[in-house]
């Protein structure tokens, strides 16, 4: 089995090697043919994997394979844990990488950076999968580093447009605050446990108790590191504000990266932390209430956007909140069955956006589309079953996780969990209301489209076409088949760590479900199925069937409108207080500290005092052999006068 | 008490290395004799190849339970095998390296070869030597085919004067050496190591016995450091690396390293580890002088050779710093960081010898200006090994230096841990300012490589080494530790 883990690893990694060094050699299609190959190899690999320990229920692998450093007791190694969890990140990541390289052929298809672009993306699968299947810290934050680099690399793309460059530093930055507690955090986990090997730290976490740490238990303030860092890489508020800013990047990134895999890494690295998170009841309801702030906030913010990505965007932040929710009230398999359904419905609304933004010849803006059901029927069909899984249709996969988030906030003791109880059931208007505007202003009414663009609107490419069709089908699909399995009969069991007693939601969730099937009639009786109707209602209305009122509603509430339209002052707060203040910082340290006391006394001084030094040293080194061996002969008196008679305990004493 | 000479041919075969690079030697110089001048080249590949069977049968003899031999005057151990191997490795790829040196100044002769086996086999003895003496024979085997090493360029003035120097200097030091030997010899009764060690570590030593002992271990240490090269008896290294030729310099400046390490380890840890607590100050004082005047005086050298030179003065006060530590696992740290230095200052003169032209000797900084634009590819090679010297992480040499600076802060050495941390500082601007010339500056006069295949190959394969291994250190750790 060995070989076959690293090779999962090890073939997009290969791929990316030979594509990135190679590419401009090899021509464009052995280029993209040879990455393919290494992602599919995964892909099936990881089917394997998959079929072995969860379906076969094999042992769980858990094995350092290289030892890269030992420094006195501490071990810090290359190691793969492999259990259930694991498997089905492997199969999420592999599948969605694929899909996404397919598409890329087609997408990129015009632009010179072709093979550059296809190295990027594998080493962005290969990173991920070293992320999801390592057995320590150490290796957990390589994986996590690099998503993060290859992402700076990706946004920033199309390096001469100088929004992408402003926003792959943006995203560059906001996840270095991340990373800052992730590793202040992986410092303590080393501090208490004097380990970084998962199952070592977590048979020691009973060395936390009664202990405490600026005036909190030690494992809360571990725990909230590690959120931190989950928080940047996840995008929680207030850490969110570079995923929309890195929809600059070409769209197939924003599928793989900003969809399925790079901010699924957050909710990751926290269910993979359960049995350290179940032990601090502060810092799962600081998970779940800055989850629910992000799933209301963030969903509201995708009302007034009109670009096609950043409306998807928008939404991708505020379900990335409902499982941050999820994992708040303990229920972690439900947050890694949504982050699965998520992955795939959302990767498919990205390609299919992406399907209309290369039809449209580049243009974004919804408000200068719409009619499109005609022109591209596989896109649109595919967009509306991304769209209704989105919303939670009965039935689609996302209406099964994001069902049973909601039914687990209702079950959960936690403090506060009855107002983020509102806040995720307020959401699913939210989401059904901006979803279905986008959709309506697309594919329906009215053609807004320019005139040329119009003559040469066709339905796109298959290379772009398949991995829609390929992603329409567990995004319809999936949730009904797993639900059972995954939250309700061990699928995830030996990963993931619940104290019952305390954290009742996932016993009382299994004492209320009847079978997926069952699930469908029961919905229509609930609450959120009829904000979600309602909300597609108001979309149809605001957009297809009074749009004028849309404007009466902007003007009304302009205040309203204002706030979200500058996206709550999130951005223009740090570029005042964190960029203008730590410009202002830097160049009083500027200064005083370096122009002043570093260059005047450090530098120069030092670089005299050196240059002292060495002229009086140079003038001894005559070149005369007598000076050399009168040299020696003197030193050796020296020394043996200071051996002799000086030291702690002299060998000769000196009588008077 | 006299031991008669045993010759038993089982236990030869635990000196079959030395004993086959003997025979070797006897050979190529008969064989050299008889070669037309067109066939030169034979010898070239006789050495290589009598080397390379000399490290395999060392090779071999990794993991053969200690065997003492001769009248308790030679051992076979891990340690001894091992660096026998590391020595024959470091001395192929030195002789790749200077058959382009050779030809190009006309040095090209069979003498040549000869002389640095013979020099190998006197490394050799010291490496093994297991008693006063035939540690005294082997580091003047050695010396002495060095001095003739130096002077083979005999029409150049400053390889005459570097060799006499080194002679003139090296006598005195011999002299030193052995008088220690003598009164230890005198106090103990015996050449043996072991012996020696049994009488030192004797708890009922009276003070008399101690002082004479420490007496004759201040000649020692300074016989050694002689060798070594430490502060303050360093003078002869700038002058002797900067006046032999390039590829004379390059052997002495290496392959010795690691032989003179050998004894040291053989005399004062092996013989005299009892007396560690008086002569580890007398290293740290060595140690931390050789630090710091390395880094600081090569800040002013325009020559690259004599800039190399305090450069590995200060090295060899960083493996100093290992043995002051008193414990095996410093030691480890020390002789990993032998190793490495023997390995990235093969790298360093490769690059100097192969920018070496007929009357262009590529030995000022001046001449890397541009080097980026002419050769990026040797550039490239040149910063990984800069960078490596300087202990930038992740190559190499940042690796060693740790591991030394990490033993001696957990022997509870901090403040030496310290000063010496601020000294490489100081010694990374040196470095660097060959990076610049390298990079950033335009050059004056056009730098063609005319090195054969195999040279730039195998100086390829070294310097892509040490970032190599320097990511995956761990082996190499391992097995420096595993020799104590």
């Amino acid at each position: 089995m060995e070989n076959i883990y690293l090779t999962i690893a090890l073939a997009p990694l290969l791929g990316a090697i030979i594509a990135g060094f190679f590419g401009g050699m090899l021509g464009r299609k052995a280029t993209h043919t040879i990455t393919i190959l290494g992602v599919l190899v995964s892909t099936v690999l990881a089917l394997y994997v998959f079929n072995h320990h969860v379906l076969e229920k094999g042992e769980i692998f858990n094995q350092n394979l290289y030892t890269w450093m030992q420094i006195g007791s501490l071990n810090i190694s290359v190691g793969f844990l492999i259990d259930n969890l694991t498997s089905v990140m492997l199969v999420v990541v592999s599948f969605v990488s694929l899909m996404v390289h397919i598409y890329t052929i087609g997408y990129m298809d015009d632009d010179d950076g072709y093979t550059k672009f296809f190295s990027y993306i594998s080493l962005f699968t290969f990173s991920m999968f070293m992320l999801v299947m390592s057995n320590n810290f150490m290796q957990l934050f390589f994986g996590w580093e690099a998503v993060g680099l290859v992402s700076y690399l990706l946004i920033g793309f199309w390096h001469h447009k100088e929004s992408a460059v402003e926003a792959n530093l943006k995203a560059f930055l906001v996840n270095r605050v991340g990373d800052f507690g992730f590793l202040l955090g992986i410092g303590l986990v080393l501090a208490f446990s004097g380990s970084l090997d998962y199952a070592e730290v977590f048979s020691s976490l009973d060395n936390t108790t009664n202990q405490q740490l600026w005036g909190l238990d030690l494992i809360t303030v571990i725990c909230l590191l590690l959120f931190v860092g989950a928080m940047g890489k996840s995008a929680q508020v207030p850490l969110h504000v570079w995923l929309p800013g890195s929809m600059e990047g070409p769209t197939p990134i924003s599928a793989l990266i900003h969809a399925a895999t790079m901010v699924t890494a957050g909710i990751f690295m926290v269910s993979r932390m359960s049995p350290m998170f179940e032990l601090s009841d502060v810092a799962l309801t600081v998970v779940m209430v800055i989850g629910a702030i992000t799933a209301l906030f963030m969903g509201l913010l995708g009302i007034v956007q009109n670009d096609i990505k950043k409306v998807v965007a928008y939404s991708t932040l505020s379900q990335l909140g409902y499982m941050t929710v999820a994992l708040g009230v303990s229920a972690y398999s439900v947050a890694i069955f949504h982050l699965m359904t998520h992955a795939f419905f959302k990767a498919l609304l990205f390609l299919g956006a992406g399907s209309v933004i290369v039809a449209m010849h580049h243009e974004q803006d919804i408000r200068k589309m719409g009619g499109l059901r005609k022109k591209m029927p596989i896109t649109y069909w595919t967009a509306l079953v991304g769209t209704l899984a989105l919303i939670g249709f009965p039935g689609f996969a996302g209406f099964y996780s994001k069902d049973m988030i909601i039914e687990a906030v209702h079950f959960s003791s936690l403090p506060y969990a009855e107002w983020v109880y509102y806040a995720v059931v307020a959401g699913v208007f939210i989401t059904a209301f901006y979803s279905f505007r986008m959709f309506f202003l697309v594919f329906h009414g009215k053609s807004r489209v320019d005139h040329h663009t119009e003559e040469h609107l066709h339905e796109s490419a298959p290379s772009i076409t398949f991995p829609l069709i390929a992603l329409a089908i567990p995004s319809a699909v999936i949730g009904y088949f797993t639900i059972d399995p995954m939250l309700f009969n061990g699928w995830l069991d030996n990963a993931i760590t619940i104290d019952a007693e305390k954290h009742v939601s996932m016993t009382e969730l299994s004492n209320i479900f009847h079978g997926a099937a069952a699930m469908i009639p029961h919905a229509v009786q609930t609450l959120p199925f009829w904000m979600m109707v309602g909300g597609i209602a108001t979309a149809w209305v605001f957009s297809l069937y009074r749009t004028q009122w849309a404007d009466w509603v902007q003007n009304k509430f302009h205040r309203t409108n204002y706030a979200l339209e500058s996206l709550y002052g999130f951005d223009r707060f740090n570029e005042i207080v964190f960029v203008g203040g730590i410009k202002k910082l830097g160049n009083l340290l500027w200064k005083v500290s370096d122009m002043g006391i570093i260059d005047k006394i450090a530098v120069n001084g030092s670089a005299r005092l050196v240059g002292f030094i060495g002229s009086v040293v140079r003038p001894i080194q005559t070149g005369y052999v007598y000076h050399y061996a009168f040299f020696m002969i003197f030193s050796l008196l020296i020394i043996l006068t200071w051996v002799l008679f000086a030291g702690d305990n002299p060998l000769l004493q000196i009588e008077f | 008490m006299m031991n008669t000479f045993q010759f038993d041919t089982a236990l030869l075969l635990v000196a079959l290395p030395e004993i086959f690079l003997l025979s070797s030697i006897v050979v190529i110089l008969l064989v050299d004799l008889f070669l037309t001048k067109g066939f030169k080249q034979v010898t070239y590949y006789l050495t290589q190849f009598s080397l390379f069977i000399t490290g395999l049968l060392a090779f071999n003899l990794i993991g053969h339970p200690e065997t003492v031999i001769f009248s308790n005057s030679f051992v076979l151990d891990n340690m001894a095998s091992v660096f026998k191997v590391f020595m024959m490795g470091a001395t192929m790829v030195a002789m790749v390296y200077s058959r382009h040196y050779l030809t190009q100044h006309s040095l090209f002769r069979g003498e040549y070869f000869v002389l640095v086996l013979l020099s190998v086999l006197g490394m050799m003895v010291m490496v093994s030597g297991y008693s006063l003496l035939t540690l005294y024979l082997g580091l003047e085997i050695l010396s002495l085919s060095l001095y003739t090493l130096i002077a083979i360029a005999r029409e150049r003035s400053g390889a005459i004067e570097a060799a006499l120097k080194y002679f003139v200097l090296g006598a005195i030091a011999s002299g030193l050496l052995l008088y220690g030997m003598s009164m230890i010899y005198g106090i103990s009764g015996s050449l043996n190591i072991s012996e020696i060690s049994a009488f030192a570590s004797d708890a009922n030593l009276g003070s008399r016995e101690t002082l004479i002992i420490n007496f004759g271990l201040v000649f020692l240490v300074i016989g050694i450091a002689f060798k070594l090269g430490a502060v303050p008896f360093h003078m002869w290294v700038p002058d002797v690396y900067q006046g032999s030729p390039t590829s004379v310099t390059m052997f002495l400046s290496t392959v010795p390293k690691i032989a003179a390490v050998a004894m040291l380890v053989r005399i004062l840890i092996d013989g005299l580890g009892a007396m560690h607590p008086y002569w580890s100050d007398l290293f740290m004082v060595l140690a931390l002088l050789s630090i710091a005047l390395g880094s600081v005086v090569a800040l002013m050298q325009t020559n690259i050779k004599r800039m190399l030179a305090y450069s590995t003065i200060s090295h060899v006060g960083f493996i100093m710093l290992g043995f002051v530590t008193g414990v095996v696992t410093g030691y480890g740290a020390a002789t990993f960081y032998v190793l490495v230095y023997v390995f990235m200052s093969l790298a360093a003169f490769g690059i100097i010898i192969l920018l070496n032209k007929k009357g262009f000797e590529a030995d000022q900084i001046s001449d890397y200006k541009g080097l980026s634009k002419h050769s990026p590819w040797f550039a490239l090679m040149m910063l990984i090994v800069i960078l490596s010297m300087a202990g930038v992480p992740p190559m190499l040499g940042f690796y060693s230096k740790f591991f030394i600076l990490q033993q001696l802060v957990s022997a509870g050495f901090v403040t030496i841990a310290i000063i010496a941390v601020v000294f490489a500082v100081i010694s990374a601007y040196y470095y660097l300012q060959i990076i610049k010339s390298m990079y950033f500056e335009d050059s004056e006069k056009e730098i063609v490589v005319s090195a054969p295949m195999d040279m730039k190959l195998i100086l390829s394969i070294n310097a892509i080494l040490i970032l190599v291994i320097g990511l995956f250190p761990d082996f190499w750790m391992k097995l420096a530790l595993s020799l104590f």
